[in-house]
């Protein structure tokens, strides 16, 4: 009997799931669909769901308006770049707050949370007048600089939470056994990090991957990753949905698919580790 | 190689006084054990010595040479850990090698090294596994052929076998006491467990509350305790502590008798109880006997079978040639 009773809810949890689901994803799907449509289908009232002529007019009209493969290269080379930046000054740190802790470690990490709780706007003028007086606008370069910059907290926060997991007898052994500080973290820290350094590292190309703000106020063209690119397509003079709703679907395929393969890190990144 | 001194060694956490200050010198070769119950900073001063804990103040020579400032990775010393603390990564051909690959040995020279180590301590057959592959008593061989490939100064064991059921115990006991029998270098062990310090140690440190009550060998601290508390402390099961009236007649404010220093018989004695508890272990019989020379129930440990019913009456006789003696202050009057 009690079975059975276990075997209904389980029913009922995957169907309120999948609903979850759909709901949440429900505003990608209608992107892609209407990414297919002409602009005055994709304003019409009431809209149509599969019914209408499917056409590839906007993928079209979108690759010869703009240079999709550069955008995709920046997007890439800033939100993978930022991340590895990030990370190479994070292990260091994460090392140094999990293993070496002082009276003020807790309040130096919970005011390098602070930082992000600051509105990025209060910075913006500060930071536009640096990167021009740098020469950094609209450079790969800047933009990698910025994004590492925003993202360090959260990372540093992540490798922190993974780093405490490992017993510090381990890294003793390590120190007893002949090993240099240097050697200790890349042959045994780093290694037994693994997992959680994978996680932080894909979450955090995630959140530079779509990181708007800086994007669009640093750049203009030569280093506009794709969320400038699906911006100049939101017109306020025009009404170009389908297209819009086309440029969408492009940015996010590629950051679409490397998330499906790594559902699992990513599980483990944004629960901080609390999964294991 | 091995010789090891310690001057006014102090160890402080934030406001506690965990080490007040101890002078101390281990012998090339010697086994010294640091014992004391949990607490007492027995931990602390081997990673001292390890030089994973930096000291507060004081000196630690190691061969003559200062190492007070030296990080562990340049103290030459290895060391075993309670938990082992295996890389969980590495096979167990590679946490063997581990340490002869960061001191920079070819890896040819490594692999002779590893296999010899794990033919001594028969892990031939493990050497592709992982630590989490393995059963305890193995990962705890894993963790002694870690440190004996590198041929250090000296070995420090952090309480290794209390992770170990009793018969798995036995037999480590055995094997790290063959150990230092066959490398002779300086080993440092540190337990709660005053049977591992007698039955291993040349050398035994009494600690309390990080301060050292006595040094010797096992047999003076069994024969000669300097105080109380080193005298209930060695020794299983404890001393007998009886004070007042029946401690007059020694001049002594305290005296202290071995369970197997004191003698039975059911017809006269100088002390008269009766029988409580009695356990059989066989070769031993322990016997609790409420007397009235003491309000705490007197502990006896006759030898082989001994048959009293509980209730019964019976007299005690104390070995007055192995009764020790303590004034008010728990110090041995000699
Ligand atoms: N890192 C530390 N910070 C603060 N106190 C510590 C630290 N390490 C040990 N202590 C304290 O020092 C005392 C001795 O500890 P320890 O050397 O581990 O004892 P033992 O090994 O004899 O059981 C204990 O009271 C313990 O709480
Ligand atoms: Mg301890």
């Amino acid at each position: 009997m009690a079975r059975a009773v276990s075997s209904r809810r389980k029913i009922g949890f995957t169907i309120l799931g999948w609903i979850v689901g759909f709901l949440i994803f429900f505003p990608i799907l209608w992107t892609i669909i209407a990414s297919f449509k002409t602009e005055a289908e994709a304003i019409a009232v009431p809209p149509s769901f599969i019914n209408f002529d499917w056409t590839l007019e906007n993928y079209i009209t979108v690759n010869t308006r703009s240079d999709y493969p550069l955008h995709v290269m920046n997007s890439v080379v800033i939100s993978v770049g930022s991340t590895i930046l990030a990370l190479c000054i994070a292990i260091p740190a994460a090392w140094a707050f999990a293993f070496s802790p002082t009276k003020r470690t807790k309040d130096v990490l919970m005011w390098m949370l602070s930082t992000k709780m600051l509105p990025a706007v209060g910075v913006l003028v500060p930071i536009y007048l640096l990167f021009r007086d740098w020469g950094l606008l609209d450079t790969r370069t800047g933009l990698v600089f910025v994004l590492c910059m925003i993202n360090l907290p959260i990372i540093i926060w992540m490798l922190y939470t993974y780093f405490r997991e490992i017993p510090v007898d381990i890294l003793e052994a390590a120190r007893m056994d002949g090993a240099s500080l240097p050697k200790e973290v890349a042959y045994v820290l780093l290694p037994m990090a693994v997992p959680g350094i994978a996680s932080t590292m894909l979450l955090n190309i995630i959140l530079a991957w779509n990181e708007a703000f800086w994007t669009l106020n640093l750049t203009a063209s030569n280093a506009a990753p794709l969320t400038a690119f699906i911006a100049s397509y939101s017109s306020p003079e025009g009404l170009f949905w389908a297209k819009l709703s086309a440029a969408s679907t492009l940015a996010i395929a590629p950051i679409l698919i490397m998330g499906w393969f790594s559902q699992k890190q990513l599980v483990r990144g944004l629960t901080f580790g609390a999964v294991k | 190689m091995g010789q090891i001194n310690l001057t006014q060694v102090r160890k402080v956490f934030g406001a506690t006084e965990v080490i007040p200050g101890i002078d101390l010198d281990i012998n090339e070769g010697e086994f010294v054990v640091f014992v004391g119950p949990s607490g007492c900073g027995k931990s602390t001063l081997l990673r001292l010595i390890a030089g994973l804990e930096d000291v507060s103040d004081g000196k630690i020579e190691i061969d003559g040479n200062d190492a007070t400032r030296l990080p562990p990775s340049k103290r030459g010393l290895a060391m075993v850990f309670q938990s082992y603390a295996l890389y969980p990564h590495m096979t167990v051909r590679k946490n063997i090698g581990f340490p002869l690959k960061m001191a920079g040995m070819e890896p040819a020279e490594i692999e002779r090294k590893v296999q010899h180590a794990a033919t001594t301590l028969n892990l031939t057959d493990y050497l592709e596994r992982r630590p989490g592959e393995l059963s305890g008593g193995q990962r705890q061989r894993v963790a002694i052929g870690r440190s004996i490939v590198r041929e250090p100064a000296a070995f420090l064991f952090d309480e290794p076998l209390s992770n170990l059921d009793a018969a798995l115990r036995g037999n480590m006991r055995l094997e790290i006491s063959e150990l230092h029998k066959s490398l002779k270098t300086t080993m440092i062990y540190v337990t709660h467990d005053q049977v591992e310090a007698m039955t291993m140690a040349d050398k035994i440190v009494v600690l309390q509350a990080g301060v050292i009550e006595q040094v010797g060998s096992p047999m003076e601290l069994y024969r000669f305790p300097c105080n109380k508390f080193v005298a209930g402390f060695i020794g299983s099961p404890k001393m007998n502590f009886i004070e007042g009236p029946a401690a007059e007649p020694y001049n002594a404010h305290t005296v202290g008798v071995r369970p197997e220093h004191i003698s039975l018989s059911k017809e006269s004695g100088t002390w008269r109880g009766r029988v409580g508890v009695t356990e059989h272990l066989g070769s031993d019989t322990f016997l609790h006997i409420h007397s009235d020379a003491n309000r705490e129930p007197l502990n006896i440990r006759a030898q082989g079978e001994f048959d009293v019913a509980y209730g019964d009456e019976i007299f005690l006789t104390p070995d007055e040639s192995r009764i020790h003696r303590f004034d008010a202050n728990g110090l041995a009057i000699r």
